[in-house]
This record gives C-alpha cells, structure tokens and sequence, in this order.
C-alpha cells in the first residue's frame, strides 16, 4: 500500500537533512508502528508524506497503491486515500467542526467522482461516529480544536479519521496527553477501522498503545532512518531498556 | 498654485455643477442653503487633507461622475430575498414607486424627502442636516454637507413603535453615467425600533447621507450590503445620536467597488447608551482596482455607554484598505466602555491595508481598547484544511469566511446574519469557479 524508497528530505530554507534514507513499506491490512527518539524525524516523515511545506525531498520516493504521492498536492493526498492524524492538531477558530467535517467529506467524494453526502446522512454519520468516540454535540459544534483540551483534539482527529475512511492512516502520537479510558475509546475507533483494505501506520513513544492496537511490525527510527525493524516484541524492548541497547547494535 | 487656490477651484467646479432643489419649503431652503454655505467654508476634501491621507477624493469631489459599468448579477438572489420586508427603490438616485412596495406600515411613518421638504414636519425640520453639521466637528465632512444641500431624493423614517417589519432601500444602478446624492431621515421615538436595510450600488457616484437620531430606549438597527459593480463609487456618511438606554447597530458587507468611503459619526449623548458598527470588506484588484475607507468617530458624551467597533477586510491582487476609527471619551463621559478592533487578511503581497485607530480620552474611569493588525493567512491551518482534502481554494476561502465572522456576528437578527453570511459563501463560490 505505502512504500517509501530512500527517501532523503532537508529543510527547504535550511541546510539541514532530516531524513536520510528511510526504507519502509506498508501492506495493505497490516498496523506498522513507529518508535524513536525525539527529534528523530519521525512526525517529519508524516509531514513529508501528507504534504506540507517547508520541506524538499532530495532523493528518493514514496508511493501510495504505486503512485507517486510526493508530486500530489496535500488535498489530492487525501482523496487518494492519506491521512495523518497530527501529533499537534490545529485550532481553528471561526470554522465550525461540523462544516470542516463536511467540506472534507464532500471534497474528497467529489475529487474521487461521488456524489455529496445529503445533509441529513452526514449528520446521522457524524452523531454516530461522534457518539462511540464520546465526543458530544457541543463539540462538535464548536469551532475546529478551539477550546479542545489535549485529549479532545486526539479524539477530535480520530472521528475526522472515523468519517473520512482513509485507506493509509498515520498517527502521530495519537497516544499522548490521552487518560487512560481515552486511550481505549480511541484504540477501539482505530481497531474497528482496521480491515484488508487498510493500513496503519502509528507513531508513539509507549508501549501502552500497542496493547491496545496490536502491531504487525514494529520498525525503528533514528537521526532519519530507520534502524531496525521487527515484531511486537521489538516495543516491549524500548519500553524496558530504552534506546541505547538498540542504537548501540546499529551503530 | 497654492494649495488653497486648487482647493477652491476643485469645490467651485464641484458646486457649478449642482443646482439647488427648487419649491421647498422655507425651513428647507434655508437648511439648502446654510449647507452651502458650509461646503463653501470647508472647501471639499483635498489630496492634502489629513483626514484623506489613505484615499485619494478626486473621483469623489470631481464635477462629473466617472462612468461606471452595470454589473450583471445573473442569477445571485436578491439581497435580502428571504425575509419580509417593505421594499424602496430607488434607481440611479431616483425613487421608483412602481417598483416600490407601498409606503404605510404599522409602527413607522415613511415619507419621500421631497414631500417632507415641501412641508413643515417638525421632527424633519429638527433633523435634516442637524446631526451633519454637529458631525463637522472636530474633523470637517464636506461630502456630507455637500449632500445635505444637494440631495435630489431620500426617504424620511419616523419610527413610533416597533416597526412591523424591516425597511430595505434598494439601489439599482443602470446608467453608467449617473451621479447621485441621496439624503435619509431616520427619527427612532423613545422605546421604538426600526430596522433598515440597503444595498445595490445606486449609481456610478453615490453620495449618501443618513442622520439618525435614537430617543431615549429606542432601538435602530442597519444592515446594508454595497454593489458589486467594480467600477462604482461611493461616499456614504451616517451621523447617528443616541439618547439614554439607545442601540443603534450598523453592519456593511462590501465587495467590489473601485472607490468606497464609509463614514461613521457617532454621537452618544443618553447615559447607557450601546453602539456598534461594523463592516466586512473583500476586495480583489484581479477583477477591478479596489480601494475601502471606513472612517468612524464614535463621542462618548454621557456615562456608562459602551461603543464596539468591529472592521475586517480581506484584500488580494492589489486591493487597498483603509480604516481611521476614532473613539472620543468627553470629561463627563465616565464608566465609558469602548472597544475597537481593524482587521486586515492580505491574501498576497501586492495587497495593502492602512489602519489609523486612535483613542482621545478626557475622563478618567473609562476602559477603552484598540487594536489593528495585518495579517496573512494561517499557513497551518491551511495545510490542516488540505490535509483533510479540502482543495486550497476552499481552504483558504473557509478561512476568509472564520475571518470575517467576528463583524457579520455583530447583526443582531439571526437571519439577516445568515443572509449576509449565505451571500458571503456564494460568491466566494462563484468566484472559485471563475
Ligand atoms: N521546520 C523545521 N525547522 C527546524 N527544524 C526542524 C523543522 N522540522 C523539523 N525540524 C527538526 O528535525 C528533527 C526531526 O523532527 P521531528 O519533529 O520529525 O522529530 P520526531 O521524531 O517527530 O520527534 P518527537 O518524538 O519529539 O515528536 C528535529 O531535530 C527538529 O528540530
Ligand atoms: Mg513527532
């Protein structure tokens, strides 16, 4: 589903690289995590790959379902299926949840040839996905993440997941600043997503995700690549001894 | 030559120009008369004046209207369409009782300025041109004056009770060549309320002129939208004055229109009295050169009177904004509460915005803030909105919409505000689409 070949990003106004040729590849109906250091490059590399600026790819590729995404513009990203889930979700005052959550929607049924979604199926959907999130209509009707506390933008990001229904998902750090029963609510909404057709891609510092979203593969990342790769067992490692045994063993 | 010399020559163009109404009543002719006599003392305004520093007046004050191009509305609704209201048309400048819905509504009493000119309404005589000459000072408005002794037409509001529905006067513009000066009375009696609507252009040279006067409780509420015609030109004042426990709320929606100055002159004079103004501009150079001036002065004469001043402007390819807010807090005026905030989103680098917010204070318990910025657009949240499929185009149009919201929220009527906002998103619309 995502393969990422070599790829090598700096700063566009900077002379600094920051991925150094990362190796990975997603199939589809599999959940690959990603763990690594701060600063590794781990939430640039779901910048690089959803679009934002800033950024210039000097080498290599990464494909979504064989095609070139690096050339897409961020919206053609996500009709094609890309979402990331952002480690810092952005407010946005004077929008309403709602009308962002439509406005994505339809954007995406029409770049992909739908029809628009009717205003009263959109709300049923919305009510529904919102209710097993726990997000309550208030939220919804405020302004997008403005007033959210961290957990609520968390949530926030996996109903727009839940409502979008992208084949590639990326989270980064969906995990942190959630309580406990929060962790759970948004792993269910992860798990009950998870099909053939989908694949995950979950960027956390801990291992207490993963148990509730179990990894097919477990890769990590340092100084912009990726280092090692393996199965479940390769994040209960991080989680007891840290990252200096592992890195010790690359270098 | 000197600078008073082409002041003077450019007036006497304007003024040979213009005839006087003829067969009024003598209160009239007078009131005509002591405007004239004011325009000729101010002289109109100059490239010099400090007051015109950010827009040129030239096309403004020049003898004959620049031609301006009918805009085809093709199949945008209507202003206004949706909700029951008593229509006033006026076309080119001219009232057009055909088009007009009939004039005898229950809680107001509304009458064509020419019949009341012609009589001796005593709520008219204390009014026409009263708050006008009260509003050139301390800063003269010569347009106004201008307008006071020129008016060709306008319409005389008496609001005794609460007016049974909204009053819309619609200007139709179908001469590019036609110059305007309308002149409106609205009288709001104590506890009584109005609500008066306008939009449409009304000619390639408006000049318009509203004197309000709110009595004691009484509410007045206005809300316009300007016409989109790109080569329009428009200078409008409305002098208000607010009696004790008062509203008064304006909001302006412009888009398009190659010359627009705003004036507001606000005088509150009736302890607890509340005003707000507002406005909403968007401007694009890429479709027609855009230039809006909203000039407030809001007077605090009286205690515990709040005034909230709320003007955003979305600019691109070139357009220019310009806001000069003043809030003016007298010795007496104290528990004063004054807010005002100018607001420029420039979509591009080519796109200009000149704010002038200045507070004058004389009392000493009063709480008064100002603020102006310049900004572009959020690139973050930009990249969010793509992020989730939403093309750049309706990102950034989503974005223009949450920044011009804090001025459309301050319409008090919940479906004049969606009005405004619905028309706001369909011709952002029709624009993305070409
Ligand atoms: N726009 C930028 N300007 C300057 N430095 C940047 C920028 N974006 C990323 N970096 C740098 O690139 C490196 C990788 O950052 P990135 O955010 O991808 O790390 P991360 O692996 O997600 O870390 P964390 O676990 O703390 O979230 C860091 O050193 C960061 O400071
Ligand atoms: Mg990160």
């Amino acid at each position: 589903m995502l393969e990422i070949k070599n790829l090598h990003v700096k700063l566009e106004d900077e002379d600094k690289q920051i991925l150094k040729g990362v190796d990975l590849t997603v199939e589809a109906g599999k959940v690959h995590a990603i763990m690594g250091p701060n600063g590794s490059g781990k939430s640039t590399l779901s910048y690089v790959l959803s679009g934002r600026d800033g950024y210039e790819v000097t080498e290599g590729e990464a494909t979504l379902d064989g095609e070139d995404i690096l050339e897409m513009e961020p919206e053609e990203r996500a009709a094609a299926g890309l979402f990331l889930a952002f480690q810092y979700p952005v407010e946005i005052p004077g929008v309403g949840n709602m009308t962002f959550l439509r406005t994505a929607l339809n954007a995406q049924r029409k770049a992909r040839g739908e029809d628009e979604i009717s205003a009263g199926d959109f709300l049923k959907l919305v009510r529904e996905k919102a209710k097993t999130l726990k997000i309550d209509a208030d939220m919804l009707k405020r302004p997008v993440n403005v007033g959210f506390s961290g957990g609520e933008k968390k949530r926030n990001e996996i109903l727009q997941m839940a409502m979008l229904e992208p084949s590639m998902c990326i989270l980064d750090e969906t995990d942190s600043g959630l309580d406990v029963d929060a962790m759970k609510l948004v792993s269910e909404g992860v798990n009950a997503l998870r099909d053939e057709g989908r694949a995950f891609l979950v960027i956390t510092h801990y291992q207490r995700l993963l148990d509730h979203i179990k990894p097919d593969v477990v890769h990590i990342m340092a100084d912009g690549r990726i280092v090692k790769t393996g199965g479940p067992e390769l994040a209960l490692e991080v989680e007891n001894n840290g990252y200096a045994d592992i890195l010790g063993e690359v270098a | 030559m000197a600078l008073a010399q082409v002041k003077q020559n450019t007036t006497d163009a304007r003024l040979d120009a213009l005839t006087l109404p003829e067969g009024e009543a003598g209160w009239a002719a007078e009131a005509r008369a002591d405007a004239l006599t004011r325009v000729r003392g101010m002289g109109l305004p100059g490239r010099r004046d400090e007051y015109w520093k950010f827009t040129n007046p030239e096309s403004l004050t020049q003898p004959v209207a620049p031609r301006a191009a009918i805009f085809k509305y093709e199949d945008e609704a209507p202003a206004f369409d949706q909700i029951e209201r008593l229509r006033i048309v006026f076309v080119d400048g001219v009232f057009d009782p055909a088009q007009s819905d009939d004039l005898a509504m229950d809680g107001v009493e509304i009458t064509r300025l020419s019949d009341a000119m012609a009589k001796d309404i005593h709520w008219v005589r204390d009014l026409y041109g009263v708050l006008e000459t009260r509003g050139q000072t301390p800063v003269a408005r010569p347009l106004a004056a201008l307008n006071t002794a020129f008016a060709t037409d306008g319409i005389a509001i008496r609001a005794t009770g609460k007016a049974a529905k909204p009053i819309h006067l619609i200007y139709l513009h179908e001469d590019e060549t036609s110059d305007a000066i309308l002149h409106h009375l609205v009288k709001v009696e104590e506890g009584a309320e109005v609500t008066v609507l306008e939009s449409g252009p009304a000619a390639a040279r408006f000049n318009k002129c509203m004197e309000v006067e709110v009595a004691d409780t009484g509410r007045f509420h206005h809300v316009r939208t300007q016409g989109r015609d790109h080569e329009r030109r428009a200078a409008t004042h409305v002098f208000s004055r607010l009696g004790q426990e008062s509203t008064y709320k304006s909001f302006t929606l412009t888009a398009n229109g190659v010359m627009t100055r705003n004036e507001h002159v606000i005088e509150m004079t009736g302890d607890d009295a509340v005003a707000h103004v507002a406005g909403a501009a968007m401007g694009d150079g890429a479709s027609g050169d855009f230039h809006h001036d909203d000039t407030v002065f809001i007077t605090h004469d009286a205690q515990r009177c709040e005034s909230r001043q709320v003007f955003k402007k979305v600019l691109r390819n070139g357009a220019e904004g310009v806001f000069q807010g003043k809030i003016l807090v007298k010795p007496d005026a104290q528990k004063t509460d004054g807010y005002q905030i100018s607001q420029a989103l420039l979509l591009d680098e080519d796109s200009s915005f000149q704010g002038k917010p200045e507070l004058e204070i004389y009392a000493d318990d009063v709480q008064c803030s100002h603020g102006s910025t310049t900004g572009a657009i959020d690139d973050t949240a930009l990249f969010y909105l793509r992020s989730r499929g939403v093309p750049e185009s309706r990102a950034t149009d989503l974005l223009v919409l949450a920044f011009l919201a804090e001025a459309i929220e301050e319409i008090e009527d919940e479906r004049l505000q969606d009005d405004i906002r619905t028309r706001l998103e369909n011709w952002l619309e029709r624009r993305r689409q070409g």
